[in-house]
C-alpha cells in the first residue's frame, strides 16, 4: 500500500487530468462520424474479487486470500496500455469498472487505471466513468474518494428491499444499508446514480415485487436496471432449485412481474431504452449503450471480454477477445507479455452484423438504417428483411417494425425478443448467403 | 465364392455373425485352406450319398435346388463345413470313424435362467471339448446381448466326443434360445435333433417357457430327457418339480435326472441318457458356405443335393412371420448410410427381421422393421448399438392389423379383400370395411396362487379372455388367456412381474386374428393434422392413448409466440386436449460485454434448431417432440 500522502498526490493529478480533458472536450463535442468509429472504443475494467459469493452469480469472481493490490493495479494499468496501443484508438469514450466487486478496489487503483487510460488515449473530462458498487463496501467517505479518483457514475447493486430475499441471494448487506448507500450516492453523483434490482426470485410474488419497486421508485435517481433472475448452472441457488429446497420461479409469474414493472416505470417517467434498463432526464448509460450499438470495446482484467480491431498488428477484422480468467495466471501473463489475452477470434462481416442485430434490437430505438449501413454498406435492412414473409408475419403480429427509421421491436415485441431473433438471424444468414452467391 | 476365407480371424472364417461358435471350441484348420481343400470336404457326404439336412446357421442359407440349377451353379461351388472337431487325417476329418449309429443330435431347452447354458458348459467340459476352468460361463452365448441378459438368441452348436461302454460317440449339441420370440431358431434347431434335454429349475419349477418348449419338442416327436437342475439350492424341491413334470408332461418321476449343473452333480448321467434315449440319425449338423450373393436367395428349410443328382426335397420350415413392427431412424440423417449397412449386416445374421424402407416427415428416411416379438426387437436394437455402434430412434411398436374390405373399389385396388395395415396412414375408413382384425396370442401365465386375483385383473384390463386355469401343483397355477397382441407389446411383462413380486412367468404363441373395434386417431396442432402421429387404436383404449400423447407433446413442444392447441381426435370428435401457452417473456435479462459471446452462441444454436423444426401449420415442432411421442417408452 502506498503512503496516504502518495495517494493524495495522485488524486491531485487525477483532478488536474480531468480539467485537461475538459479543455480537449471542447474540440470534440460533436457526435463522431462513422469514419471516426475505428478511432474510439469503450473500455471495461474487470475487478475479479468479492468479499462473499452471491448465491445466483456465475460471473468470473474470486474470494481473495492475501490480495496483492499493488500488483493487481500495475497489471491492470499495464494491460490497459498494451491493449489501447494495440487497438490504436485515439479516444476512450467511456470506462466501466465491473466485477466482482470493484468498490472493494482502493480508489487509488481506480485512479491509477484512469490515469493510464488518459495517457494512452483521449479520455474526455465528461466521459462516463462508472463504478459498480456494493452497499456493504460503499460508505459515504469511500464514495467520495471514488469520485475524487475520477468516477462520475455509480451503479449500486441494491437487488432487493426485502431482507429475506437478500439472504436468499447471499448478499452481504441489508435493505436499510442499501438505501443508506443510495442516499449518499445521490448526493455525490446526482443524476448519475443507477440501481440494480433482481426479480423473479424463488417464492417472490407479483405483489411483493411491485411493493418493493414502488418504494424504490420514490427514492431512486434517474437510472434503474431490472434483471430477471437467471438460474445459472454451478450457482448455489441453481442447486437449491434443482434439489427442490426452494421453489422454481414460474414463467407466467415472472412475465407478469416484468410487464407490471415496465408499466410502472413508464408511468413514473422512465424511458425503457433497453430490455432491462430505464432512464429519465436523459440519464442513459453511455457505456452500456455502446455495447448495444455494436461499438468497439476493450476489456482489461481477468476474464474481461473485448471487441476491437488490433490495428497495430495491421489487422482489419474485429476480434472477439477474452482475457485469462484466473487472476493469478492473468497477472503472470500480463507481467510476462504485457497483456493476458487468452483467446482471440477474428469476426467475419456476417458475425459482426449478427451481433449488431441481436444487440441493437435490445434498445427501444432499435437499429437505424444509417447505423446498419455503417456495418453493411451494401446490404440494407430493407434488402435483408424487406421481403421476408416470416418477418412480415412478426410485423403483422405487432411485434416488430421495419419503417423509414429502421428496424425495432414494439413494446410487446421487446419482451419476446429472443423468439424474434431466431427468425431474424436466419433471415440475415439467408440474405447474406444469397448476396454472396450472386456476387454483389 | 468362398470369399470368406480372407476374412478368417483367429483360425476360423467369420461371417459378420457369430459363426465362430466352433472357433472357441476348437479352431478348425481347414477353413483357411483354398477352395480345393474345401471341396475335399464334400467327400464324406458324397460317399455316403445321403442328403444332409443342413441346420442352417446364422440365417445364412443356400440356394434352392431349382435356383441353383437355373443359375448353373453346381453344388460343387458350395462346400460343406463341419464345425466339429472330428478325428482328422492329414488335417482332414474322417467321418467314416463315426458310423451313423454312434451319432446323436440333441438340444437343451429350458425356461430362462433354469441353467441351460451352465449345463452346456459342463457337458463341454466333461467331454474335453473345452478345458475345465472357472471362466466357463455361458460359453456358447457369444453375443454381448446374450451374456448381459443371460439369454441365448442364436442357436449354437458344439460337437462332443464321448466314450461310453467302449464306443466312441459323436454328440452334436445344439444350444437353443428359450424365448418364444426366437422359437424359429428353436424349431430350426429341433428339426436337426432327435432328442432334447428339458431342464427345469428345482426351485422355480415349470415355467411358461418350459411349457412352450416342451410342446415344440413334443410335437416334433423328439425323445425328451427331463432334468431337474439346481438341486444344490437351499430351497430346491425336486419332488414337487417331478410331480409337475408328471402331471403336465406325462413323464414318469423315474425318468427325471436330478442334477446340479453348477457343481457337475449327475451331469455324466445326462450324457449317458442322451446316448441311451436319443435315437441315432443319419445326418450331420453344421453349416456350409455357398457362393451366394443375396440373402434373399437363402431360405430357411432348403434341401441341398449334389449337382445333377436331385432328390425329393425335405419338408420345409414355416418362414418366420413378423408380429411386431417398429420404425427405425438414424438419430442424425447423415448417419443413414452407416445405419443402413449395419442393419443389412445384422439381418444377414438374423433373416427373420423384415425390412421396408420408410420415411417420416419428422424423422427423415428410415425403415419399418418387422420382428418376431418384443424381445426380438429389443435384442435387435441392442445388437445394433453394441455390435455396430449405431444409435437409432426406435418408434413405439405396432402390430399388423387387418381390414376386410367391403368397398368394391378398394378390393379392386388392392386385388384382395383382406389387407394388412402396417402404416396408420393406410387405414381404410369404416365405411369401406366390413370388419377390422387384430392379431391375438395365446398367453400362458404360471404363478404362485396368491397372485391370481391381481393377475386376472391385469389381464382383463388388457382385454384378455381367459381360456384355461389349472393348478400344476398345490400352490402354482397355470392360466391361459387370449390376448390382443398389442396389449402385451409395451409393458405387460413388467406389470405382470410387479403384480406378482417377480414370481409369475409369461409366454405366448401366435393365435391368429380376431375381430376388433379399431379406430384411427389423429393428432392435431392448432387444427392441423400431424400425419406421422396418426395411430390405429382399439376404441376402448383411444382416450387413454390420446391423452398420453397430448401430454407428452405438451411437454415437448416449446412455447411459441402464440397459444398452441394439441388435440387427439377420432374423426371430428376431440377426445383429448392440452394447451401450450404463448410466450409472454422470452428475452435475456443481462447482455453486456461478457454476456454477448455466450448469448450469440445460444441464439445461433437455437436459430439452427429452428430451421430443422417441422412446421405444422404455423406451429414449429422440434424433432425431439416427435421422438418423445413416437419413441418406445421404456418405463411406465
Amino acid at each position: 500500500m502506498a503512503a496516504p500522502g502518495g495517494w493524495r498526490a495522485r488524486t491531485g493529478l487525477a483532478v488536474a487530468l480531468r480539467s485537461q480533458r475538459a479543455a480537449r472536450q471542447q474540440r470534440t463535442l460533436q457526435k463522431p462520424l462513422p469514419s471516426e468509429e475505428p478511432l474510439r472504443a469503450a473500455l471495461y475494467v474487470h475487478w475479479p474479487y468479492c468479499q462473499k459469493r452471491c448465491s445466483y452469480c456465475n460471473f468470473n469472481k474470486y474470494i481473495p486470500r492475501g490480495l496483492d493490490e499493488a500488483s493487481m493495479r500495475s497489471c491492470l494499468t499495464q494491460e490497459a496500455r498494451t491493449l489501447i496501443q494495440l487497438s490504436q484508438v485515439h479516444r476512450i469514450s467511456s470506462v466501466f469498472f465491473g466485477g466482482g466487486t470493484p468498490s472493494l478496489a482502493s480508489p487509488q487503483t481506480i485512479a491509477a487505471v484512469l490515469e493510464t487510460i488518459s495517457r494512452c488515449a483521449h479520455l474526455a473530462a465528461d466521459a462516463e466513468v462508472t463504478l459498480e458498487a456494493n452497499p456493504a463496501s460503499a460508505g459515504a467517505s469511500r464514495l467520495a474518494e471514488f469520485r475524487a479518483s475520477g468516477i462520475n457514475r455509480l451503479s449500486i447493486g441494491i437487488q432487493s428491499l426485502d431482507d429475506a430475499e437478500l439472504i436468499l441471494l447471499g448478499r452481504d448487506h441489508t435493505a436499510h444499508e442499501a438505501l443508506g448507500t443510495l442516499e449518499e450516492a445521490k448526493k455525490l453523483f446526482p443524476g448519475r446514480t443507477s440501481i440494480d434490482l433482481i426479480f423473479g426470485l424463488p417464492g417472490q410474488s407479483v405483489a411483493s415485487w411491485t411493493k418493493g419497486l414502488e418504494e424504490l421508485l420514490q427514492q431512486c435517481d434517474d437510472h434503474v436496471s431490472l434483471y430477471q433472475l437467471t438460474l445459472e448452472r454451478g450457482t448455489s441457488l441453481f442447486r437449491q432449485v434443482q434439489q427442490g429446497s426452494v421453489p422454481a420461479p414460474k414463467q407466467e409469474v415472472v412475465a407478469e412481474m416484468y410487464e407490471v414493472a415496465r408499466e410502472m416505470l413508464r408511468d413514473t417517467g422512465y424511458r425503457q431504452y433497453e430490455v432491462s434498463n430505464f432512464a429519465r432526464n436523459g440519464a442513459l448509460s453511455a457505456h452500456n449503450l455502446s455495447y448495444w450499438q455494436g461499438s468497439q470495446y476493450i476489456g482489461i482484467g481477468p476474464g474481461a471480454h473485448g471487441r476491437f480491431v488490433p490495428r497495430a498488428q495491421g489487422e482489419n477484422l474485429r476480434e472477439a477477445r477474452i482475457q485469462t480468467l484466473e487472476p493469478d495466471s492473468w497477472m503472470k501473463e500480463v507481467q510476462a507479455f504485457g497483456h493476458g489475452t487468452r483467446k482471440r477470434a477474428a469476426q467475419g462481416e456476417l458475425e459482426v452484423l449478427e451481433e449488431v442485430l441481436v444487440l441493437g434490437l435490445r434498445t427501444d430505438v432499435g437499429i437505424a438504417h444509417q447505423h446498419w449501413l455503417q456495418f453493411a454498406p451494401s446490404l440494407s435492412l430493407w434488402d435483408v428483411f424487406g421481403t421476408s414473409v416470416e418477418v412480415k408475419e412478426l410485423e403483422d403480429q405487432g411485434l416488430l417494425l421495419l419503417d423509414n427509421r429502421g428496424l425495432r421491436c414494439s413494446w410487446k415485441g421487446l419482451a419476446v425478443l429472443d423468439s424474434l431473433l431466431l427468425t431474424l438471424l436466419n433471415q440475415l444468414q439467408q440474405s447474406w448467403a444469397d448476396r454472396t452467391a450472386h456476387g454483389t | 465364392m468362398l470369399s470368406l476365407a480372407p476374412r478368417a480371424a483367429g483360425g476360423w472364417a467369420r461371417l459378420p455373425s457369430a459363426c465362430g461358435a466352433a472357433a472357441v471350441l476348437r479352431p478348425s484348420p481347414w477353413v483357411e485352406k483354398s477352395p480345393a481343400d474345401h471341396a475335399a470336404f464334400t467327400r464324406p457326404c458324397s460317399s455316403q450319398k445321403k442328403v444332409t439336412r443342413v441346420c442352417v446357421r446364422n440365417g445364412y442359407s443356400f440356394g434352392r435346388l431349382d435356383l441353383l440349377g437355373r443359375r448353373g451353379s453346381p453344388l460343387a461351388h458350395a462346400s460343406v463345413f463341419c464345425p466339429f472337431n472330428l478325428p482328422k487325417y492329414k488335417g482332414k476329418l474322417d467321418m467314416s470313424l463315426f458310423p451313423v449309429e454312434n451319432i446323436r443330435n440333441f438340444s437343451i431347452i429350458a425356461h430362462v435362467d433354469h441353467g441351460k447354458s451352465t449345463l452346456a458348459d459342463r457337458l463341454l467340459e466333461i467331454t474335453g471339448t473345452i478345458a475345465k476352468t472357472d471362466q466357463n460361463k455361458q460359453v456358447l452365448d457369444k453375443l454381448q446381448v446374450e451374456r448381459e441378459r443371460g439369454i441365448t438368441v442364436k442357436a449354437q452348436t458344439a460337437s462332443l466326443f464321448y466314450n461310453y461302454e467302449g464306443i466312441n460317440y459323436l454328440l452334436n449339441l445344439i444350444d437353443t434360445p428359450g424365448h418364444v420370440d426366437f422359437s424359429y431358431e428353436v424349431s430350426r434347431s429341433l428339426s436337426a435333433c432327435q432328442g432334447v434335454i428339458l431342464v427345469v429349475d428345482a426351485n422355480e419349477g415349470i415355467q411358461a417357457q418350459t411349457m412352450a418348449n416342451f410342446y415344440l419338442a413334443f410335437e416334433a416327436q423328439l425323445a425328451i430327457i427331463p432334468v431337474i437342475n439346481k438341486i444344490d439350492l437351499k430351497n430346491a424341491d425336486p419332488e414337487r418339480v417331478e410331480k409337475q413334470i408328471e402331471k403336465l408332461f406325462d413323464l414318469s418321476k423315474e425318468e427325471c435326472i436330478r442334477i446340479s449343473a453348477k457343481l457337475g452333480t449327475n451331469v455324466e448321467k445326462v450324457l449317458q441318457e442322451v446316448i441311451e434315449k436319443v435315437p441315432p440319425y443319419a445326418g450331420q449338423v453344421g453349416y456350409l458356405i455357398a457362393g451366394m450373393k443375396e440373402v434373399t436367395e437363402a431360405q430357411i428349410g432348403d434341401t441341398l443335393y449334389l449337382h445333377k443328382q436331385p432328390v425329393e426335397p425335405l419338408p420345409g420350415f414355416k418362414s418366420a412371420k413378423p408380429m411386431v413392427f417398429a420404425g427405425m431412424y438414424p438419430v442424425d440423417q447423415s448417419e443413414y448410410n452407416n445405419l443402413k449397412s449395419a442393419i443389412e449386416k445384422l439381418t444377414l445374421n438374423d433373416s427373420s427381421v423384415t425390412i421396408h424402407r420408410d420415411s417420416s416427415l419428422a424423422l427423415g428416411a428410415g425403415w419399418r422393421l418387422g420382428f418376431l416379438g418384443l424381445l426380438h426387437l429389443e435384442v435387435f436394437n441392442q445388437r445394433l448399438e453394441q455390435e455396430y455402434n449405431a444409435s437409432v430412434i426406435l418408434t413405439a411398436p405396432t402390430v399388423p392389423y387387418k381390414a376386410v374390405l367391403s368397398s368394391p373399389k378398394l378390393i379392386k385396388e388392392h386385388r384382395k379383400e383382406e389387407i394388412t395395415i402396417i402404416n396408420p396412414a393406410e387405414f381404410p375408413d369404416k365405411f369401406s370395411v366390413s370388419e377390422y382384425l387384430e392379431p391375438i396370442v395365446l398367453g400362458t401365465v404360471i404363478t404362485p396362487d396368491e397372485y391370481i386375483g391381481k393377475i386376472i385383473t391385469l389381464c382383463q384390463a388388457r382385454r384378455a379372455v381367459q381360456k384355461d386355469m389349472v393348478y400344476i401343483d398345490e400352490h402354482r397355477v397355470m392360466l391361459k388367456y387370449i390376448f390382443p397382441l398389442n396389449e402385451i407389446l409395451v409393458d405387460f411383462y413388467d406389470a405382470l412381474k410387479s403384480h406378482s413380486s417377480g414370481y409369475a412367468s409369461f409366454d405366448y404363441e401366435d393365435a391368429g386374428y380376431q375381430t376388433a373395434d379399431l379406430v384411427k386417431m389423429d393428432i392435431l396442432l392448432n387444427g392441423n393434422s400431424v400425419e406421422e402421429l396418426g395411430t390405429v387404436v382399439h376404441k376402448d383404449k383411444a382416450y387413454a392413448v390420446g391423452k398420453a400423447m397430448c401430454e407428452r407433446l405438451k411437454d415437448a413442444i416449446p412455447r411459441q409466440l402464440f397459444e398452441i392447441a394439441i388435440q387427439a381426435t377420432l374423426g371430428s370428435k376431440v377426445i383429448a386436449r392440452e394447451t401450450v401457452k404463448a410466450y409472454r417473456k422470452n428475452v435475456l435479462a443481462k447482455c453486456y460485454g461478457g454476456d454477448i459471446t455466450r448469448k450469440m452462441k445460444l441464439l445461433k444454436r437455437q436459430a439452427e434448431g429452428k430451421k430443422k423444426m417441422r412446421k405444422i401449420g404455423n406451429v414449429e415442432v422440434p424433432k425431439d417432440a416427435f421422438i418423445s411421442v413416437l419413441k418406445r417408452q421404456s418405463e411406465k
